[in-house]
């Protein structure tokens, strides 16, 4: 039932994990999300499919380490199980007919934006991908990226790696240089992703983000996920979690992600302090 | 002779000051006297009114002259025959304009207190019943069910007690739908529920959880799978909004969200995993039971103030009335004839209060209700931190749209027939909430227990 196959970690902070999981494997696509609960009792969290392979029937899921759940996550080895994991959940992201997008990917943001790029290369579009990290240790993918993009741009806060700057300063030299994409993706943090879609709407350029409020059952029951884009409400888990970046209310979505900060910050204090005593 | 008093006994409960700050079963049940000497009162009328009342037609006279006579494994017989969840129907069902709304004994005087007889012969029988239910000789053919509710139980116990080979798939990490997820702890204990459905398994039922149909198989792929015929009984679980400023603010719940924190999440227990907001004021809107359950909730966890924001009169709240008396004796305060306007928030949109405009009723419309009309100019604030939205769910659309071929109507409802629950795909059946849009437990089992009967006709018509 749900066992982790394999455990990695990527950076000090962020893991990836394969999951035993056919039935979900089979339906997977890029941009849909599971949900899972590391042990009864446990809070169900939703995390982005990073890849998946049909064959194997293995779900890979990659996950920073935030909060008291994702804590407790990566306490769990090769071989151990999950409480619950179920999906494939959500619309896929949309990558038919395109030819020349960029992709953006902002921290662990960046292991949701690989699965697209990929796709998108394997449809035999030109991916120019922009990446984006506080410093060098946090990097991941790279590689993964350089192989599924024409151009590979990385980019770091403090220059440890890469340029120095942030995703937004690469993507306005990409199109001050003239390049024109059909779309810009973008995946990260929502201060990132709302600033990108600052900079393209000015640019007219179509812009995708993907949302990833707080949800609990994934399924359109509770309305927890819910955002405003273009004036109208959405459940992010059933109508996305893929949207329209310049229809969406970017503030609402921060100040709704806050909502249980203080809780979040209580709880996974004590999980820490649990697995320090074993 | 029967026992002539103008009313019933009472039910032991626990008391409103105390009973508002934990989540401890309400009421309590009968004692064996207080069972026997409420089951005198019963006429046992020949005409059986009673039953008439009953969607599932439990022969009710019968049962309660058992309990008379201290006969309470007949009772439990007679009970079961008709109905596989009586622990949670005696609990739950809105006996007032059921049952006990025909009972002769009403007429002068309350009624016989049909479900608390109910429950107190389910509930002994959980006590006391030693082996769990003989599994059936299987016959060998196979029967889907989506949705682990009222509906979709029962529909795989009656199956599975025909033979089949039943599964049912269940979208979330536990079975028992709105009773899980939806009535709190101190109205229907979960461990009702759990055992309810260990005596499911104990049948053959295999359930699988964290199976979203339609995203992680298709109705088609059931059948692919060998599965000879299909029950849908989703429920009606997606929340409606009122679509008015300021629902998105945080501490903005619908009741679903709420409830789901609560119940299913375990919010209420102080480790929990779950964050959940401990607002001092709480408006909830809506005033039906979903709408109670809210409100006493979030008593529990502490609120100073509860209010039912509910825009017609006490006659007209369809809640349970037992609920909303025991709302009332919790301290929750009854703000009725008046209507959300818009909720506002501070900087950092927190709920800061809710602004409401009264109402008075006019002409009755077409539900046959006086429709409440806004008084202009009367608007006024209500200091709250927290709104929870009890207005009314829909079904999900989910399934209508990865299965083609499934005709619903324009509230997203799924078209079965009435009798039978026949949908407008061979094989597929439907019932409870998905059909009927939000209703009640026994609705949902009655037409679990229909289409599991209408199932079987075709199953076998099918082999012949
Ligand atoms: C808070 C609350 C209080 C209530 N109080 C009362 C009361 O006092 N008395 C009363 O009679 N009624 C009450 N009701 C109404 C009653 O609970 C419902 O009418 C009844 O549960 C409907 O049963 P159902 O089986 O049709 O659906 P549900 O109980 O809603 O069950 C549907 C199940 O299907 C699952 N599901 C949905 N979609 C899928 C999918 N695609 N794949 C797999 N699974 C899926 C859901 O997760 C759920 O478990 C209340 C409802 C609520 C919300
Ligand atoms: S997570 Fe509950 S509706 Fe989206």
């Amino acid at each position: 039932m749900y066992t982790i196959l394999k455990k990695q970690a990527l950076n000090p902070t962020v893991t990836l994990m394969e999951i035993d999981a056919p039935p979900i494997a089979k339906k997977a696509e890029p941009g849909q999300f599971i949900i899972l609960r590391v042990d009864e009792d446990g809070e169900r969290i939703p995390l982005t499919i990073a890849d998946f392979d049909r064959q194997r029937g293995t779900v890979t899921i990659i996950f920073q380490i935030v909060g008291a759940t994702t804590e407790r996550l990566n306490h769990l080895n090769q071989g151990d199980c999950l409480q619950d994991f179920v999906g494939p959940l959500g619309v896929p992201s949309h990558t038919e007919g395109l030819q020349k997008v960029c992709v953006i990917g902002g921290g662990v943001g960046s292991a949701i934006a690989y699965p697209i790029a990929k796709k998108l290369h394997q449809n035999g579009c030109q991916v120019h991908a922009i990446v984006g990290f506080r410093n060098k240790d946090l990097v991941i993918l790279e590689e993964e990226f350089r192989s599924v993009s024409q151009r590979f741009l990385l980019m770091s806060d403090d220059g440890t790696a890469g340029e120095k700057g942030l995703v937004t300063d690469a993507l306005k030299k990409l199109l001050d240089a003239g390049e024109q994409y059909d779309e810009v993706i973008a995946i990260g943090p929502l201060v990132m992703m709302k600033f990108v879609c600052k900079l393209t709407k000015e640019y007219g350029v179509k812009t995708v983000v993907s949302m990833n409020p707080i949800m609990i059952d994934g399924t359109g029951m509770c309305g927890g996920c819910r955002l405003s884009v273009g004036g109208q409400t959405k459940f992010a888990c059933v109508d996305g979690p893929d949207f329209d970046g310049h229809l969406v209310d970017f503030d609402e979505a921060i100040q709704r992600a806050a909502m249980y900060k203080a809780f979040e910050q209580q709880r996974r204090e004590e999980t820490c302090k649990l697995f320090e005593g074993v | 002779m029967p026992n002539m008093s103008l009313k019933k006994n009472e039910m032991p409960v626990q008391a409103p000051e105390e009973r508002n700050r934990n989540f401890d079963e309400v009421a309590l049940g009968y004692t064996l006297e207080q069972a026997m000497d409420e089951a005198a009162r019963c006429l046992n009328c020949k005409h059986k009114p009673c039953v008439g009342g009953c969607p599932v037609a439990i022969d009710i006279p019968a049962f309660i002259q058992e309990i008379k006579v201290g006969n309470l494994a007949k009772a439990y017989e007679i009970l079961s025959a008709s109905t596989s969840l009586p622990a949670v129907c005696g609990r739950v069902c809105p006996q007032e304009t059921q049952c006990e709304q025909k009972c002769v004994r009403g007429i002068k005087g309350e009624p016989v207190a049909i479900g608390r007889l109910e429950r107190f012969v389910a509930d002994w029988h959980m006590q006391n019943a030693k082996e769990p239910p003989a599994k059936p000789a299987a016959n060998g053919h196979k029967a889907a069910v989506i949705g682990a509710g009222p509906a979709g139980l029962t529909c795989a116990g009656d199956l599975a007690k025909k033979g089949y080979q039943v599964t049912i798939f269940e979208a979330l990490h536990l079975a028992g739908g709105v009773l899980v997820y939806g009535i709190p702890q101190f109205r229907l204990p979960k461990e009702i529920v759990r055992k309810e459905i260990d005596n499911l398994k104990a049948l053959g039922v295999e359930i699988q959880t964290n199976m979203v149909v339609g995203k992680v198989l298709t109705i088609d792929e059931l059948f692919e799978q060998g599965f000879e015929s299909v029950f849908i009984g989703s429920g009606a679980g997606l929340p409606n909004f009122m679509r008015i400023p300021g629902e998105n603010l945080k501490g903005v719940y619908s009741a679903n969200e709420f409830l789901t924190r609560i119940n299913l999440m375990k919010a209420y227990k102080a480790d929990s995993q779950t964050p959940i907001l401990h607002a001092k004021n709480v408006a909830v809107v809506g005033g039906g039971n979903v709408a109670m359950d809210a409100a006493r909730c979030a008593k529990r966890l502490g609120a100073e103030k509860v209010y039912i924001v509910y825009r017609r009169s006490l006659e007209e709240l369809p809640a349970r009335k037992e609920e909303v008396e025991h709302a009332m004796e919790e301290g929750i305060d009854f703000r009725l004839l008046n209507n959300p306007t818009r909720i506002l928030g501070d900087e950092q949109m927190n709920v800061r209060s809710m602004e409401c405009i009264q109402m008075e009723l006019g002409e009755p419309d077409a539900s046959g209700r006086r429709r409440p009309i806004a008084k202009p100019g009367s608007e006024f604030q209500l200091d709250v931190d927290c709104v929870i939205i009890a207005i009314g769910t829909s079904p999900n659309p989910l399934l209508r749209s990865t299965t083609k071929g499934l005709e619903t109507n324009k509230w997203g409802c799924i078209v079965a027939d009435e009798k039978t629950g026949a949908t407008s795909r061979e094989g597929v059946f439907a019932g409870g909430d998905a059909v009927t849009g939000a209703a009640t437990v026994i609705l949902a089992m009655g037409a679990g227990k229909a289409a599991a009967k209408a199932m079987d006709e075709y199953m076998q018509a099918k082999r012949a």
